[in-house]
């Protein structure tokens, strides 16, 4: 890819932005609460759209560009039937507690509604988790720049990593979380002639329907397999997922979504940060909406890149194989800004896929420095100090989790399936933790012992699912099978969303049980932690567009009429 | 909070999409071959510039969209809760 001075004073401007934004916020870092909180200040458009934009690293815009090659248009699953009634859910239900409880992390949520080792335990899973994805994120910008720019992978990951330090060290919070509206922006404006582009060269949608028919019967499926949703459903073996609707609404839909979307402290930290109890829960409602149309910017350009593939002589255009013969989906999105963007409009594109890479590692890192001083240092290490001293260790926790993070990634250069062993540790730790928060804000009676043992149980289950099990064609070892081989599944993506299912039914049965053998906490205690001892938050004085349940509804309604269109 | 976010994203996004704009006229059109013939540089910068103006000026008008939680309805009551029951928080020096 040839880039020329104006790409490149493009993406100097992004860079003195977002240094910019991190040094006009310093001023105000004045308390820890500025720095992890944002100081309760933050409008909910603003903290609406970083709730997407954080999780918009360069797991969802490579993967889900490269899922939209492999797999089509059913990749918006992911979106349709996962993200955004998870988000609808968090949002109406559960930011009253997260919200209200005035906790300071989900961790800290943990603590006051269970007890201490349940929040210890979240707490060092969660903070390990961060650090090993902001490393992936890192190992990504690496890689991209090395093979688009030819840049070197040291130099890409020490200017990414200095530039995020940079930002997150002055301003915080609230410069992650400004910096993330920023991206979001620029991921819009970058992407959307992409799209506009690939769909005028193949002929619009109908168009690429045609051209996807070839895909699909190349492939050995019906002609719609890739340009309808949920039509092949019915089996795992007619649909290149290979996933039946069951596994997907209760795995993808219900456990995997639910689990990250309700309790990640990644996303909720933007929604606390929210200036007052409705705009919290507007947060992930006004989130959901610009994410229902994210399947058209990132999961339409990897369909439009598999359609040219397959027609590579007349269009000019064709996906990289690996060295094992099969495609490279993961170049669908970069080498397609390649194809179509001239000089100038490459240098926003680029410069979006950047942006979006740091800001996934600064969103990872916001959520670990957070963690890491109020529920590791504060609660274990040294508590009762003063919070002048908290606000200097969060700076350092930024320091050492970029550090960290810079570690992660080379030793994410030592494997080639780091990917997927992110994936696993994903479906282990976050499984089950859906359910103890629904036990716990829904059901008064679910103690601490429970929650603990229930989650402990839980991330034991996945692992013993997953190393009974095998997809298709595997190999015993990280894929699975190194317990003993029971069952085989059509596709890692269905052992994947069995092990979410095994390790939250789990995680619920062993929490109920357990609670109702030990000792309940008093009433009194969990008022404003369970949802029946907790005042509902009043909407009346809100005009009718503002009020959570109206927007909830909307929501709804619109992902309803997506899932009809595309079905 | 006294920057709006506003402010730098309009500035950016004005700024890049004048620059494109202004390039699109020295550059030589054969790199729009790509681009299906279109000069995408010359109508996306305009687009860009508008919403940056758009942007920059609606953070200019309203001033700071960060407010104290003593002003607005909302956070007064969560307020006057806090002091009634003793669970106040001092933003400028918390000791915990």
């Amino acid at each position: 890819m040839n880039l020329t001075n104006l790409d490149w004073a493009i993406m100097l401007i992004y860079f003195v932005f977002v240094l910019g934004i991190g040094f006009a916020l310093k001023r105000y870092m004045r308390t820890s609460t500025d720095f992890f909180l944002s100081g309760r200040s933050i409008p909910a458009w603003i903290t609406g759209l970083a709730f997407i934009s954080a999780n918009l690293g360069a797991q969802e815009v490579i993967g889900m560009g490269a899922s939209g090659a492999k797999y089509g248009i059913a990749t918006s699953h992911f979106y349709w039937i996962g993200a955004i009634p998870a988000m609808v859910f968090v949002g109406i239900f559960m930011m009253p507690f997260y919200y209200g409880s005035k906790a300071r992390s989900v961790p800290e949520y943990l603590k006051l509604r269970f007890d201490e080792k349940t929040r210890g335990l979240n707490a060092i899973s969660f903070a390990a988790m961060t650090v090993f994805s902001s490393g992936v994120s890192l190992y990504a910008v690496g890689l991209l720049l090395g093979s688009l720019l030819g840049w070197d992978f040291n130099f890409s990951i020490l200017v990414a990593a200095v530039i995020v330090l940079a930002y997150v060290f002055l301003g915080g919070l609230t410069s992650a979380i400004y910096n993330e509206v920023l991206q979001f922006f620029l991921i819009v404006f970058g992407f959307l002639p992409l799209v506009f582009l690939g769909l005028r060269d193949a002929g619009g949608w109908s168009g690429l329907q045609t051209r996807l028919a070839t895909v699909a019967t190349a492939n050995g499926f019906a002609p719609g397999a890739w340009s309808e949703s949920w039509r092949f459903m019915g089996d795992p073996s007619s649909n290149p997922m290979g996933v039946e609707w069951f596994g997907l609404a209760m795995g993808l839909g219900f456990v995997l979504s639910f689990g990250y979307w309700c309790t990640d402290f990644l996303v909720v930290q933007r929604a606390m940060a929210a200036d007052s109890m409705s705009a919290a829960r507007r947060t992930p409602l006004i989130a959901a909406v610009p994410k229902m149309f994210f399947p058209f910017l990132v999961i339409l350009p990897g369909m439009i890149a598999i359609a040219l593939t397959h027609q590579a002589g007349q269009s000019g255009f064709a996906l990289p194989a690996k060295p094992d013969g099969s495609l490279n989906y993961d170049m669908a999105i970069p080498l397609m800004l390649g194809h179509y963007f001239p000089t100038g409009m490459l240098g926003v594109g680029l410069t979006a896929l950047i942006a979006s890479f740091m800001s996934g590692m600064a969103g990872n890192v916001t959520a670990f420095n957070t963690v890491w001083t109020y529920d590791i240092y504060q609660s274990y290490i040294k508590r009762g100090a003063s919070d002048q001293h908290y606000l200097w260790m969060g700076r350092m926790a930024t320091v050492f989790g970029i550090l960290a993070s810079v570690a992660a990634a080379y030793v994410a250069t030592r494997f080639n399936n780091i990917m997927d062993m992110l994936q696993l540790v994903f479906a282990f730790v976050n499984a089950p933790l859906f359910a103890t928060f629904l036990l716990g804000m829904f059901w008064k009676r679910s103690t601490g012992h429970g929650a603990f043992l229930g989650l402990l149980s839980g991330t034991l289950a996945a692992a013993v699912h997953h190393g009974s099990t095998l997809p298709r064609g595997a190999v015993v070892g990280i894929k699975g099978g190194w317990f003993g081989h029971l069952h085989t599944y059509p596709s890692e993506m269905a052992q994947n969303f069995w092990t979410a299912i095994f390790a939250w039914t789990t995680c619920f049965v062993v929490t109920i049980v357990i609670s109702l053998l030990t000792k309940p906490r008093e009433q009194e205690e969990l008022r404003g932690l369970v949802y029946s001892l907790t005042e509902k938050p009043s909407e009346e004085h809100l005009v009718w567009y503002k009020r959570p349940v109206t927007l909830a509804v909307v929501v709804l309604a619109l992902t309803l009429v997506l899932n009809i269109i595309f079905w | 909070m006294g920057l709006d976010i506003r402010t730098p994203i309009g500035l950016m996004f004005a700024l890049v999409g004048a620059l494109l704009t202004l390039a699109s006229f020295f550059l030589s059109s054969e790199i729009y071959h790509r681009s299906l013939g279109i000069n995408v540089n010359f109508w996306w910068g305009i687009v860009m510039f508008i919403f940056g103006i758009t942007m920059f000026f609606l953070g200019r008008r309203d001033g700071s969209t960060v407010k104290p939680t003593a002003e607005s309805p909302e956070g007064l009551k969560i307020e006057a809760e806090e002091h009634r029951t003793g669970t106040e928080v001092d933003t400028r020096n918390e000791n915990e």
